[in-house]
C-alpha cells in the first residue's frame, strides 16, 4: 500500500534535519566512491598486466629449428636442421592428446602494393589453427581454411594496419594485392591485439607459399598451443619431452642446446597467472574493506540517529504511533538517504575514474573501470547494510516506554 | 469514567524491589477536574504513567470508560491513546522541526485522518487556542505559554476522553502559568475531564478535586472550592 503520508512524514523528517541526512549520507556516498575508486584502479592494474600478454594464446609452445653446435652419431657440428610437413605430422601422431592447436610456419619478406600504394610486410604461411594460436579476430571476410590448404589457394588475409597502409579509398576484401609479383586475393582482415606489429602481417595458406617459394615441404617453425586442461608442471613436463624425442629423431645430442629449441609460455603463463590471483586477492581484500567500512559507518550513524530521535518518537508514541509505524519511519528514511547518496558516490566514483583514465595511463593503470554489476551489488549491500543497522535501533526505539523516552530532557 | 482500584506497581532496581503504589483506589467521573500532588517520589508521575498507558500496573484493575485496561498489547496501547487520550507536558514536547500546526495535526494523522480534514482540524484548534497566525512557526520561534498552547491544541485535537497534564506549568512563569490554567478550567468548563499533575498549591487549587499522595499511597482526596485563574490574570 502506497501511504502518501508516510512518505510526507519522511521526506519532512530528512528536509529538516539536513546536517544529520547530510553527514550519514556521506558516510555512504564516501565509502561507495572509496569502493569504486580502489577497484577500479586496481582492475586497471589487472588489465595492464593481462595486455601484457594478450598477443597470443597463454598456452603457447613454439619450436624452432637451429644448427647444431655438437657432433653426434656420426653427424658433425654445424647440421643446419630443417623441419618438413611430416615433422607437423609426427607431432600431431605422437602428442596428438596433449596438443590443443598447431600451425606450422613459413616466413616470407614480401613488397606489397595496391594501386599507388605500397610497401613492404612480413607473410606468415600457416595453417587454419594459427587463429586460435594467435588469437586473431576476423574484423571481415574470412580466415585460411582447409580447403586454401588443400587447393593451394592464392587468397590473403591482411591485419587491419595493411588494409588501413594501402587501401586508402576502398574495402580490401575482394581485391587482388600483388606481393613481390604474385597476385593473391584478398579474402579477409584480420585484427590482433598483440600491437601494430601484428596488425600488418599477411596471412596466407602455407601449401601455397611451400608450392611457389621453393616447391618444397619445409616449415620455417611450429607453433602450438598445449591441452589447456594440463597444469603447469605437466605443461612444462610436456615440452621437455617433446624437445627430447625431436632430438631424437633428428639426431641431435641431447647436451645441444641449439639443434631443436622449444620457448614454452607455461613457465611465463604460470607467473601470470599467480599475478593475476594476487591482485585478485588484492581486489577482494580493498572491496571487502571499504564495504565493511562502509557498513560500521552507517551502523554507528544509524544507533545516533535513533538515539538523537528517541524524544520524538517517545511523543510519536505518547500520541498513539503504533511500533509498526515507528519502525518504517526510521527505516524508510535510512534507506532512502543509502540509497540516493550511494548512487551519489557511485556516479561521482566512476566519474573520476573516467576523468582520470589518461592521466593513471602513464602509471601502468589501463581503462581503470568498475563493472556496473559489482558497484550496483555493493550499493546494495550498502543498503541492506543500512536497513539491517537501522532495523535494529528502529525496533528497540520502537520498544522505549514513551515515558523514558519523555523523560530524557 | 475512570476507575482504579487496589493498583500497585514496583520497580525493580538491581536485586531490590522497589514499591511504589500500594494501592490505589481511585474513581474519577466525567467532568472533573483533579489535582494529583505529592512530593516527589510519592508515585504521582507513576499513577499518571499508568493511566496515560504509558505504563502498566503490576497489580488492580484500571477501567478507563469501561474498558478494562490490562495486558495490552503495544499496538492496542497505541490505539488507545490516540482515542481517549490527549497529553500535555511539561516541557511541551513539541516536535522541533514540525510547525504548529503539524504538530497539532500529528494526533490525527495517527488516526489515520486525511491531510486536508487533518489540517482543517488542526486549524480549528490552534484557533482556539488563539494561535491562528501562529499556526506556521516553529517551535523554536513561539515563547514557552504559546508552546505550551499548541501541546494543548494537540492534546485536544484527537478529542480525547482525558486530558493528562504532568505539570503543565512547570516550566512557566506565574502569570503564563495561570494563562494555562484559566485555559484548562475553560475546557473544563466545556465538559473536559481534567487530571493534573503538579506540587504548586495554587494550581492545585485551581482544580475541583485534589488528591494527594504520600509514599505510594493517597493520604487525603478531596473537593475544593475551585479558584478562578482569571482572578488573577
Amino acid at each position: 500500500m502506497f501511504d502518501i503520508d508516510l512518505w510526507r512524514e519522511i521526506f519532512q523528517s530528512i528536509n529538516k534535519n539536513r546536517t544529520r541526512s547530510l553527514l550519514s549520507g556521506f558516510t555512504v556516498a564516501f565509502a561507495i566512491l572509496l569502493f569504486a575508486i580502489l577497484f577500479g584502479i586496481t582492475n586497471g592494474l589487472l588489465n595492464t598486466f593481462a595486455e601484457a600478454f594478450k598477443d597470443d594464446a597463454i598456452n603457447n609452445i613454439v619450436i624452432y629449428p637451429g644448427k647444431t653446435t655438437k657432433a653426434y652419431k656420426g653427424l658433425q657440428a654445424g647440421r643446419q636442421i630443417q623441419f618438413k610437413n611430416k615433422d607437423h605430422d609426427y607431432i600431431l601422431d605422437e602428442f596428438g592428446d596433449k596438443v590443443e592447436y598447431l600451425t606450422s610456419r613459413v616466413m616470407k619478406n614480401v613488397n606489397a602494393s595496391f594501386r599507388n600504394e605500397q610497401n613492404s610486410y612480413t607473410i606468415r604461411a600457416i595453417h587454419p589453427d594459427n587463429f586460435f594460436i594467435e588469437q586473431n579476430k576476423v574484423k571481415e571476410g574470412r580466415y585460411i581454411n582447409q580447403r586454401d590448404i588443400n587447393n593451394k589457394t592464392k587468397v590473403v588475409i591482411i591485419g587491419r594496419l595493411v588494409e588501413e597502409d594501402l587501401f586508402t579509398k576502398t574495402k580490401a576484401v575482394g581485391k587482388y594485392l600483388n606481393l613481390s609479383g604474385i597476385q593473391y586475393k584478398v579474402v579477409g582482415v584480420y585484427t590482433d591485439e598483440g600491437g601494430d606489429e601484428e596488425e600488418r602481417m599477411l596471412y596466407i595458406p602455407i601449401s601455397t607459399a611451400q608450392l611457389l617459394y621453393g616447391n618444397n615441404d619445409y616449415v620455417d617453425m611450429m607453433y602450438l598451443t598445449y591441452n589447456p586442461e594440463m597444469d603447469y608442471d605437466k605443461a612444462l613436463a610436456f615440452g621437455v619431452l617433446m624437445e627430447k624425442k625431436l632430438k631424437k629423431r633428428f639426431s641431435i645430442a641431447v647436451t645441444d642446446q641449439r639443434g631443436v629449441r622449444i620457448q614454452n609460455n607455461a613457465q611465463g603463463a604460470k607467473a601470470v597467472n599467480q599475478m593475476s590471483f594476487g591482485l585478485g586477492i588484492i581486489i577482494l581484500v580493498i572491496g571487502f574493506g571499504t564495504l565493511i567500512a562502509g557498513i560500521v559507518g552507517i551502523s554507528n550513524i544509524m544507533i545516533f540517529i535513533v538515539k538523537e530521535r528517541t524524544k520524538e518518537i517517545g511523543i510519536r508514541k505518547a500520541l498513539g504511533a503504533q511500533p509498526r509505524q515507528i519502525i518504517s519511519i526510521i527505516l524508510i528514511e535510512s534507506i532512502i538517504i543509502t540509497a540516493i547518496s550511494g548512487y551519489v558516490g557511485l556516479l561521482v566514483g566512476v566519474g573520476v575514474l573516467e576523468w582520470a583514465t589518461p592521466v593513471l595511463k602513464d602509471y601502468f593503470i589501463k581503462d581503470p573501470g568498475v563493472s556496473n554489476t559489482i558497484v550496483i551489488g555493493a550499493t546494495i549491500t550498502l543498503i541492506l547494510a543500512g536497513t539491517i543497522a537501522g532495523y535494529l535501533p528502529a525496533k528497540r526505539a520502537s520498544r522505549i516506554k514513551p515515558i523514558v523516552a519523555l523523560r530524557n530532557d | 469514567m475512570l476507575k482504579i482500584s487496589n493498583l500497585h506497581k514496583s520497580y525493580t532496581i538491581g536485586d531490590s524491589s522497589l514499591h511504589v503504589l500500594k494501592g490505589i483506589n481511585l474513581n474519577i467521573e466525567d467532568g472533573e477536574m483533579v489535582a494529583i500532588m505529592g512530593s516527589s517520589g510519592s508515585g504521582k508521575s507513576t499513577l499518571l504513567n499508568i493511566i496515560g498507558m504509558l505504563d502498566e500496573a503490576d497489580s488492580g484493575d484500571y477501567i478507563l470508560d469501561g474498558l478494562p485496561i490490562k495486558n495490552l498489547t503495544e499496538k492496542k496501547a497505541a490505539v488507545y491513546r490516540n482515542k481517549f487520550l490527549g497529553f500535555i507536558f511539561q516541557s511541551f514536547n513539541l516536535i522541533n522541526y514540525k510547525n504548529a500546526l503539524e504538530n497539532v495535526a500529528l494526533p490525527l494523522y495517527y488516526q489515520g485522518m486525511k491531510r486536508k480534514e487533518r489540517q482543517e482540524k488542526a486549524m480549528f484548534h490552534l484557533e482556539k487556542v488563539g494561535l491562528t497566525n501562529w499556526a506556521h512557526h516553529l517551535p523554536k520561534e513561539l515563547s514557552g505559554g504559546q508552546n505550551q498552547r499548541v501541546a494543548i491544541a494537540r492534546a485536544l485535537a484527537a478529542n480525547p476522553k482525558l486530558l493528562l497534564a504532568d505539570e503543565p506549568t512547570g516550566a512557566l512563569d506565574t502569570t503564563i502559568s495561570y494563562e494555562i490554567m484559566e485555559f484548562l478550567q475553560q475546557l473544563n468548563d466545556e465538559g473536559k475531564t481534567l487530571l493534573i499533575v503538579t506540587h504548586e498549591e495554587d494550581i492545585a487549587n485551581m482544580c475541583k478535586r485534589i488528591v494527594r499522595l504520600r509514599d505510594g499511597v493517597i493520604m487525603e482526596d478531596k473537593f475544593v472550592k475551585q479558584v478562578k485563574a482569571a482572578q488573577h490574570v
